[in-house]
């Protein structure tokens, strides 16, 4: 019944487009009539005055003008038929489990492209410049931001290794190879020259970021290869740039000599570090103005955004490495950016990021059906066919080679079912296109890009699909399900500080040693500059167990209080009515309050052993699984928003102020959405607890906080009672306050 | 004075047979005639600002790691402790069987345990434990108590709930066993994670 709804709905989309797209090519003439008729209407008019018997047309009530929203309507057109595309394949299981969507993607742009072209019609193609300044930029600054910059880092020789040795080794084996294939008679393209090889080869043999992650985040494989293989794909940009520059200059000049091959190495440091050097200045600025954004909340998002786009067109401007440049400010934004700015805006970043690049690779793969139809192309079995064995056996021969000597620098080496992924998940994507299309027309550029579709057509289908059953047979690490486990935090940083202290004592300056001075200098001097507030002595651990605490806090909200929450409504609405019950009232609550308090000790125990698991793989278009987000119904949900967005809004909009003075105030959460704030400073034991309950805005409000001893000393015993439970588990003697409070969620 | 050695042109046999491959030193370190003290740690400068400092160094001077029945502590070490408590920190040689990788999982977990359990009665209690991260977060200043404690009471929590599971309200939970601790750092690849590079590199260089 869904399948069959489901490709109805795809078949009608495509109907759609097809009659839109007939539309728009038969009001292309009309226009012309349409306005020939208002302005020959309006010319008898001036003549014939007030003459109103005159052939004069009824006021149009209802017209039809196309051409006026024609661009944006086709473009929203164009966008929408993606996405239900898009879900049209996640209607159907068994297809999106076994294909990869960025191949049944491609499929689909290629039947839309087969219909336009029985239409006779001329088929949008993947525009260079609408790729690179409007598709692109999504999809890395997604990549970037979120990048595990620990994996990376960690692995960052290895990376570099195959980014730049590798694409060079690809380049220039592809282009020699293929220049030698050309001088075969029978091929018939003895006027391909050397250069023009090389700059076919240049243009190959990047791995391209899209197609990894778009068939990557499908396979959920460990962290490792996933860092290797993308890590590898971004910092190719660089090389790739260069070499394609640097071949088209050369290309065009005919000759090379020494000097302008030195000149491209040069240029290669140039490109590569010119590109994170505008990236990281754009990165400074972003986090220096989000410094300052606490009294407009709304738009910081944007300034994240815009930092980022910004640094991809400098860098583009001067012909440096936009994908590193936007890389770059990414990863040095965001620390500062993320302890600046409120949660909601955290939350909105995230999510617009993730939408943009799902909607930028669908569009991306389906134009590149449509170019593959629209040609022109030029094929030639020779050319292609070399083509397509040489990338494989450069890319297994790179890959083997470069990991022989890198195991060599390693601690974790690199076995032989990691080589085989690496070099296996090569593949190459739109860049390469993309990249061909910007070539000047002539025969030898048909004839390329006929070839690089086919490489593209061959690794996203075959490797793409087959990838998968291969990571099964070969059983290959997949990713570790980690949970946020606060004693692996803490055991991540002893370690740290282990590894450097040792390296210390012998006097090895390694890998640990730098680590360590770069975030000393980052705490002394750049975190005072760039981070709002008190936030900025905040240390790692504590903002780590400080995030792990909100997430539980949220998800105690959404579960542990829905049930009851038609009782507490009840309660609440009855003590407006009651004026003089309301202590009775008040005592009933907060002896549901004891009982609850025991309840939700439970819940928060068990809740702490089971924390919300953070996916450690790069499942891009889903965020991190909410099971309580699917549970919830829209009633219930609005309530508990309603409720959630009080109390968080208080102390999610203001960034946490810290605690340096005494009084730390710590915010307890209740079911019956009482928000009690605790005062360090009044003397705990000393009876007077001073419990200001805020009562919720949901129902009616309580009329006047009770702040006599009474209700002070019902909840007091009911801590008490209840600290028994949690200082006993901790093996601590007797009823702690200090411990007790430590517990709950420190407001920020 | 500045506590550097290095390796004289011999490592001694003795050391090679308690550990599977000598561990070779940089030339940046060269052979101190007397034994080590505590306060030639001190005097190392870039030592000076890593918050857990007194526990590297009292960790060298733990004769539980020295040798398997150890116990307690000394004043002075000699260059051959040293090397041995240096040996915990190589990295594991590649194709390890999944025993070996066992047996060196356990050496250095048992390493970092005996760093957290001071008193040495075979469990790190919630004290230890507080002490444990109050160091890490000494650096930190006046905010770091409070929070510490906070930290380090729902990281016990947690290890109960791993290693014990589900608790009665009434339970105790003692503390952190050598085997809950095992459990508890099961996945985090210490065999590889805990390594020093330098001790792969072949070379044996003279004293400058």
């Amino acid at each position: 019944m869904a399948v069959r709804a489901a490709r109805s709905a795809g078949f009608t989309a495509v109907l759609l487009l097809f009659l839109v797209l007939a539309g728009s090519a038969w009001t292309g003439d009309a226009p012309a009539a349409h306005n020939g008729t208002p302005s020959t209407q309006e010319d008898p008019d001036p003549h014939h005055g007030t003459n109103a018997t005159n052939h004069r047309k009824a006021f149009p009530v209802l017209a039809f003008n196309y051409d006026h929203v024609r661009k944006p309507f086709e473009i929203s057109l164009w966008i929408l038929l993606a996405l239900l595309m898009k879900l049209g394949f996640h209607i159907i299981p068994r297809v999106s489990h076994v294909v990869p969507e960025s191949c049944l993607l491609i499929f689909v742009g290629l039947l839309v492209g087969g219909v336009i072209k029985a239409m006779d019609e001329k088929a949008p193609v993947l525009d260079s410049k609408l790729f690179f300044l409007y598709l692109l930029p999504p999809i890395i600054l997604d990549a970037g931001y979120f990048l595990p910059i620990r994996a990376f880092t960690e692995n960052m020789g290895t990376i570099l290794v195959f980014a730049v040795v590798g694409t060079l080794w690809n380049a220039f084996f592809v282009g020699g190879m293929m220049f030698a294939v050309c001088q075969i008679e029978a091929a018939q393209v003895g006027h391909v020259d050397l250069l023009s090889c090389l700059l076919f080869g240049s243009i190959i043999s990047a791995v391209d970021p899209v197609a990894v992650l778009a068939v990557f985040e499908e396979i959920h494989i460990n962290e490792l290869l996933h860092i290797l293989v993308f890590g590898e794909s971004l910092l190719n940009d660089a090389v790739t740039v260069v070499l394609y520059h640097l071949f088209e200059e050369f290309s065009h000049a005919g000759t090379v000599t020494v000097g302008d091959a030195f000149l491209g190495v040069v240029s290669f440091f140039v490109v590569s570090l010119g590109g994170i050097l505008v990236g990281v200045i754009y990165g400074v600025l972003g986090a220096f103005t989000s410094r300052f954004t606490s009294h407009s909340r709304v738009i910081e998002p944007l300034f994240v955004f815009l930092y980022s786009y910004m640094a991809y067109l400098s860098a583009e401007v001067f012909h440096l490495s936009g994908i590193m440049s936007l890389i770059a400010c990414g990863v040095v934004m965001r620390p500062y950016v993320e302890a600046n700015i409120s949660h909601k805006s955290y939350t909105t970043i995230k999510y617009f990021l993730k939408m943009w690049s799902s909607v930028s690779e669908t569009l991306i793969f389906i134009f590149l059906g449509l170019s593959t139809v629209e040609g022109p192309h030029n094929w030639n079995w020779i050319f292609v066919i070399f083509t397509l064995v040489l990338c494989l056996l450069s890319r297994v021969l790179g890959v083997v080679g470069l990991t022989f000597i890198i195991n060599k620098f390693r601690i974790v080496k690199l076995t032989k079912k990691d080589q085989f992924i690496v070099a296996y998940g090569g593949l190459r994507g739109a860049i390469a296109f993309s990249l061909g299309f910007l070539l000047t027309d002539s025969e030898k550029k048909h004839m390329f890009l006929t070839a690089i579709i086919t490489v593209i057509f061959f690794t996203v289908f075959v490797q793409g699909m087959t990838i998968r059953p291969l990571v099964d047979l070969l059983a290959v690490k997949r990713k570790k399900e980690s949970k946020a486990s606060i004693n692996e935090e803490i055991h991540t940083q002893f370690l740290d500080h282990l590894l450097t202290g040792i390296g210390d004592i012998c006097g090895h300056y390694g890998h640990h040693h730098w680590k360590d001075k770069l975030n000393r200098f980052n705490k002394t001097y750049v975190k005072k500059w760039l981070i709002a507030g008190e936030r900025s002595n905040e240390p790692q651990l504590i903002s780590f167990y400080n995030k792990m605490e909100m997430k539980q806090a949220m998800m105690l909200v959404e579960s542990g209080s829905a049930a009851k929450l038609p009782s507490v409504m009840a309660a609440a609405s009855a003590q407006n009515i009651q004026q003089q019950r309301e202590e009775a009232r008040q005592q009933k609550l907060l002896k549901i309050s004891k009982t609850r308090e025991a309840e939700i000790r439970k819940v928060l125990r068990a809740n702490l052993q089971k924390t919300r698991q953070r996916l450690r793989s790069y499942s891009r278009h889903d965020l991190f699984m909410d099971p309580f987000e699917e549970d919830m119904s829209e009633v219930r949900f609005r309530k508990q928003k309603v409720e959630m967005e009080r109390r968080m809004s208080h102390y999610l909009t203001v960034p946490a102020k810290r605690q340096e003075t005494p009084s730390v105030r710590k915010v307890w959460f209740e079911p019956e959405h009482k928000v009690y704030t605790y005062d360090d400073s009044q003397s705990p034991r000393s009876g007077a607890i001073q419990l200001n309950p805020r009562p919720s805005d949901g129902a009616a409000l309580l009329d006047g906080s009770p702040q006599g001893s009474e209700p002070s000393a019902a909840p007091q015993s009911a801590d008490q009672s209840e600290r028994q439970k949690p200082s006993r588990c901790l093996s601590d003697p007797g009823p702690n306050e200090d411990e007790e409070e430590s517990i709950f969620f420190s407001s920020r | 004075m500045k506590l550097e050695t290095c390796l004289t042109g011999f490592v001694s046999s003795h050391v090679r047979s308690n550990t599977h491959v000598a561990p070779r030193v940089t030339p940046w370190l060269f052979f101190y005639p007397h034994p080590f003290r505590k306060e030639d740690f001190n005097g190392i400068p870039d030592l000076a600002s890593n918050p857990i400092r007194t526990q590297i160094v009292e960790a060298f001077f733990d004769q539980r790691n020295f040798s398997k029945d150890g116990d307690g502590k000394v004043d002075e070490i000699g260059f051959e402790e040293f090397l041995v408590v240096m040996s915990h920190f190589r990295p594991p040689s590649l194709p390890m069987t999944d025993e070996q990788r066992d047996s060196v999982r356990k050496e250095k977990l048992r390493f970092l345990f005996n760093m957290h359990d001071s008193d040495n009665d075979g469990m790190i209690t919630l004290e230890e434990y507080r002490h444990v991260v109050e160091e890490l977060l000494s650096r930190s200043g006046a905010l770091g108590k409070e929070t510490a404690k906070g930290i380090a009471d729902a990281a016990m929590l947690e290890v109960a709930s791993i290693s014990v599971g589900h608790m009665e309200p009434d339970e105790f939970y003692e503390g952190i066993t050598f085997d809950h601790f095992l459990k508890l750092l099961a996945t985090f690849e210490i065999e590889s994670k805990m390594s020093v590079r330098f001790l792969n590199m072949d070379t044996i260089t003279l004293c400058k």
